[in-house]
């Protein structure tokens, strides 16, 4: 039996949609851990992104942050976090605790780095006006440059959402569960069918998750004519502030 | 939890065990190394015809950009995964894996060096006779160098980060000592290798920095100017 067949056999046996290790039950958990750390990750970046944009100061902390995530090698975090949640925190699923440390902090950089450049490059006369009409500083943050860096910050979660969708696969490494469990216990075991079937279910979510975001990056870009980066250039005359 | 417990007393790192282990060490920065090489090369084989193509045929580069665009979604240890069941625990799965990851970064930074070169450049080339080849190859492409050259970058930091996840299938570079530290619960073996591939990521990317300003010195001679 060839192994995409017994990949389809694993994914439409009935036995494998029961219980704590069905597809359902790591479907959920691979999700559910994904929403939470990028969640998280949002709360901690966000503010600090605006903030950093808003005052157009400590843009280096912001692109530098930003820039160190790239060459981390994501299974190199979740293996320096493991042992140290091992010895530190002694606190509910360890395997969970050290997957979710590792998402944080994988998703944190291009959040925070998109929400700064989407809030500095708002164009300066446009902060003028609203300052003109009697705005206060949090109410220009607010009402100006938050919607008018939303494409920009969309487009960090996006990213920041797909890194999370595909490293969240390596948390079954350190036994939490997941999708990656069928990867690892396939491997582990074997199993071409298993293996398989995992390999095709965590693709088709990371999938997923990047049409649903360039979605909602195509909804909330206003106006759009072509894609949202084009029409940001358009929102912004450069010249307003020498780069 | 017994492997765990036992990494309640150790240090950190263990420095000795690093001095014991330095041949081990090197040999997993070569192979790191030679993973990395044989990826971006392999995929420069591959990119540049592709890119060619599509610079050339505009109506290509939509399905080129969406089938690679798919490529580099798909999560790095799903693909290896994947491999696995048809190439088994093999060096042509990791650089199956690792190639295919390279190429949206390659394809899309050599179209956009392209079509970046001045139109004056190619209408005096094309005016002074030059066939379509030598345009490409005298004109076009020696112009595209430092976008080519810097997608060349964002792919090797990319692949080099990626090498270590291979660790899983058997190969990995410097991801075997994530690897082992990860199943053994020994941290200095994790860091060691989390920090030798950053510092080996950093390292490259500066040379091929290097490497573009001495394949360009007229880009540099003009913003002297």
């Amino acid at each position: 039996m060839g192994v995409l067949a017994k990949a389809f056999d694993f994914m439409t046996s009935a036995a494998n949609y029961h219980g704590q290790g069905g597809i359902p039950t790591r479907l959920w958990e691979h999700v559910q851990m994904s929403l939470l750390s990028l969640g998280i990750a949002t709360i901690i970046a966000l503010p600090v992104g605006l903030l950093v944009g808003h005052r157009r100061r400590g843009g280096f902390f912001a692109i530098t942050v930003g820039n160190l995530g790239r060459a981390l090698p994501s299974f190199g975090i979740l293996a320096i976090v493991f042992p140290l949640t091992l010895r530190y925190l002694h606190v509910g699923s360890l395997g969970f605790v050290a997957t979710l440390i590792t998402l944080i902090l994988l998703a944190i950089p291009p959040i925070m780095l998109n929400t700064f450049v989407g809030t500095r490059e708002v164009d300066r006369d446009t902060i003028e006006a609203a300052r003109g009409m009697g705005l206060s500083g949090t109410q220009i943050l607010m009402r100006v440059e938050l919607p008018l860096a939303a494409p920009l910050i969309v487009a960090g979660l996006r990213t920041a959402a797909t890194a999370v969708v595909a490293t969240a696969t390596l948390g079954a490494l350190v036994s939490w569960g997941g999708l990656g469990r069928f990867i690892v216990d396939g491997l582990a075991q074997g199993d071409k069918g298993q293996l398989v079937a995992g390999a095709v279910l965590v693709a088709s979510l990371a999938v997923v998750t990047e049409a649903m975001f360039a979605l909602l990056q195509r909804a909330i870009s206003p106006r759009t004519t072509g894609s949202p980066r084009r029409h940001i250039r358009k929102l912004i005359r450069r010249p307003g502030w020498g780069m | 939890m017994t492997v765990a417990q036992g990494s309640f007393q150790q240090p950190l790192i263990l420095w000795s065990w690093i001095g014991d282990n330095r041949a081990e060490i090197l040999h997993r920065v070569i192979e790191h190394v030679e993973l990395t090489a044989i990826a971006v090369f392999l995929g420069l084989l591959i990119s540049f015809p592709l890119a060619i193509y599509a610079y050339r045929h505009r109506r290509a580069y939509g399905p080129i950009a969406v089938i690679t665009g798919i490529l580099y979604t798909i999560p790095s240890l799903a693909l290896f995964a994947f491999l696995v069941a048809y190439t088994g625990l093999t060096v042509t799965t990791a650089e199956i894996g690792l190639v295919s990851y390279t190429l949206l970064i390659l394809i899309r930074n050599i179209v956009a060096g392209l079509d970046a070169v001045p139109a004056e450049a190619r209408e005096s080339a094309t005016g002074m006779g030059y066939s379509r080849r030598q345009l490409l190859w005298r004109i076009e492409i020696p112009l595209a160098l430092p976008v080519i050259i810097a997608g060349i970058r964002i792919a090797t930091v990319t692949t080099i980060g990626l090498v270590t996840v291979t660790a899983i299938i058997g190969k990995g570079g410097l991801g075997h000592f994530i690897l082992e530290g990860l199943l053994q619960a020994f941290p200095t073996a994790a860091i060691l290798g989390a920090v030798l591939s950053i510092v080996l990521a950093v390292v490259v990317d500066a040379l091929l920095l290097f490497s573009e300003r001495a394949l360009t010195p007229w880009a540099r001679a003009r913003s002297r100017a």
